[in-house]
Order: C-alpha cells, then structure tokens, then sequence
C-alpha cells in the first residue's frame, strides 16, 4: 500500500516537474511547479515528515507560487513562445542530465546499505511539530534568530529594489 | 515499503530535472523554477535520511528536519529577492530572455 502510494505520488511530481521544463509558456510552467510542490508535500508525508509537508505547501505551493505568478503576471512574456529552440543547448543538456542520472544509479545500485527498508517508529503517533520545535528552539536557537534578520534584510532588499529609480 | 534507495533515486531524478530546467530553458523565469526545483530535491534526500537513520529512542533524527525548515526559510527569501532583481531587469532591460542580457559581452 504505501510502495503504491510511494511510486504514485513520485511519478506525478517527477511527470510535473517534466512539465515545468517543456511548456513553452511560463505560466503553465508555473502551474506545473505548484502540482510538482504539492506531490513533494505527499512525499514528505510519506516519510512520517508532517510539519515539513505542511510547511511545504504554505511556503512553496502557497506563498513562492503566488509571487512568481504575480511577477508572470507583471511582464508581458508573449513574445516568449514564438522564439526557436537551439539543437546544441538541448544536446548538450541532455548529455550533462544524462551522464548525472547515470552516474547516480550506479551508485545506488553499488551500495548495499541503501537496500534498507523503512524501519518502524518505536512511538508512531508523536506529536512530529512539538518534537520539531523542542530541536529547533533548544539546539538551534541562535540560527534560528539569525534567520529572523535574514528574512528582515530581504524584506528591505525588495523594497529598495522595487524603488522606481535605483541610485 | 519504499527503500532508501527508491526515495534518493526519485530525489535524484528530480535534482536532474531541475538541472535541465537551468540549462535548456533560456527565459529567465524558467531557469529560477529549475533553482527551486533542485532545492526541494536536496530537501527529499534530507527527510528521507533523517527517516531511515533513527536514533537510539527509535524517532526520526530531527535535527535534519530542522536543516530542512532552515532550508526553505532561506529560499522563500531567495524567491523574493531574485524576482525583486528579475522585475528590475526587466524595468531597464524590456526583456527576461537570458542571450539578450549581454551587456558583460566583450
């Protein structure tokens, strides 16, 4: 049950993500890209991983796609379908890509410990957010403020460079 | 139920899209969903890790979930910071088709 729910949910995102690549327009790219966030979501969950799922679909399903439909939305991409596609790029892609996917399932066909299957959780119902937060506030705090000013700076990023004229 | 090595072949697969999407798409846009794309491979790879390798209580090690939040707290802000510099581009340049930005060309 769960190796079908396993494949079902990896073949979607993977046939998404393909998607992503060969749409020509981009808003159908980025259609593409919430679907492929969203079976990634399911994957997550798969893996007993909840608050990641869930931050995953808030975050990236959620907020980024909003944002890069806003900006699709903002540019008038039309004069982007009707542009020839470059043999060399795609060949040259394809061999990079390839040689890549190649060289990773040989290794992991090489490597017998990977052949592990899922061990069961001694505590199956644990309460996964609580156990998150109990990590990241006790053994993480530090970064975890760092990346409250991060998020500040960026912030105030954006609005300098959406300013009408930069100096 | 799925091996450790089905998760990181799918992660695999997905890091390799990703890739593809940077290196034949030549909208500029497209080239940043690829980014994001392989982010969230990387992701998948933690969280299965972190699942397959328990610690001595029998629980997921949480700290590769932590990376992980960590992780996609940083590529929101990237998200928001690219496309500021995306749309600035655009302003100056009335273009977002990557052989037209050839300023640095000699």
């Amino acid at each position: 049950m769960q190796l079908a729910l396993f494949w079902i949910f990896s073949i979607l995102m993977l046939l998404f993500a393909l998607g992503v690549v060969f749409f020509r327009s981009p808003v159908n790219s980025a259609m593409c890209l919430v679907m492929s966030f969203v079976a990634l979501a399911a994957l997550f969950v798969t893996l007993d991983a909840y608050f990641i799922g869930v931050v995953q679909v808030l975050v990236y399903a959620g907020a980024v796609m909003v944002l890069f439909l806003f900006i699709i939305m903002l540019l008038d991409l039309r004069s982007e379908e009707n542009r020839r596609v470059k043999i060399s790029a795609w060949v040259g892609g394809g061999l990079v890509v390839g040689g890549f996917v190649a060289a990773l399932s040989h290794v992991l066909q090489s490597i017998p410990k990977l052949q592990a299957i899922k061990p069961d959780l001694s505590n199956p119902a644990v309460n996964d957010v609580a156990a998150v937060g109990v990590t990241l506030f006790r053994f993480f705090n530090l970064p975890l403020q760092i990346i409250g000013v991060l998020l500040l700076v960026a912030t105030i990023g954006v609005v300098l460079l959406s300013k009408k004229e930069l100096k | 139920m799925p091996t450790l090595a089905n998760y990181l072949l799918v992660s695999g697969l997905l890091f390799s899209i990703g890739l593809s999407a940077v290196l034949l798409r030549r909208n500029i846009l497209i080239i940043f969903m690829g980014l994001e794309l392989m982010l969230s491979a990387s992701n998948l790879s933690l969280v299965a890790f972190s699942r397959f390798h328990l610690d001595l209580e029998g629980m997921p090690n949480y700290n590769a979930q932590v990376l992980v939040f960590f992780i996609i707290t940083v590529a929101a802000a990237e998200v928001a910071v690219g496309l500021a510099i995306i749309v600035a581009l655009y302003r100056a340049k009335q273009t977002t088709h990557v052989e037209d930005l050839n300023s640095l060309k000699f």
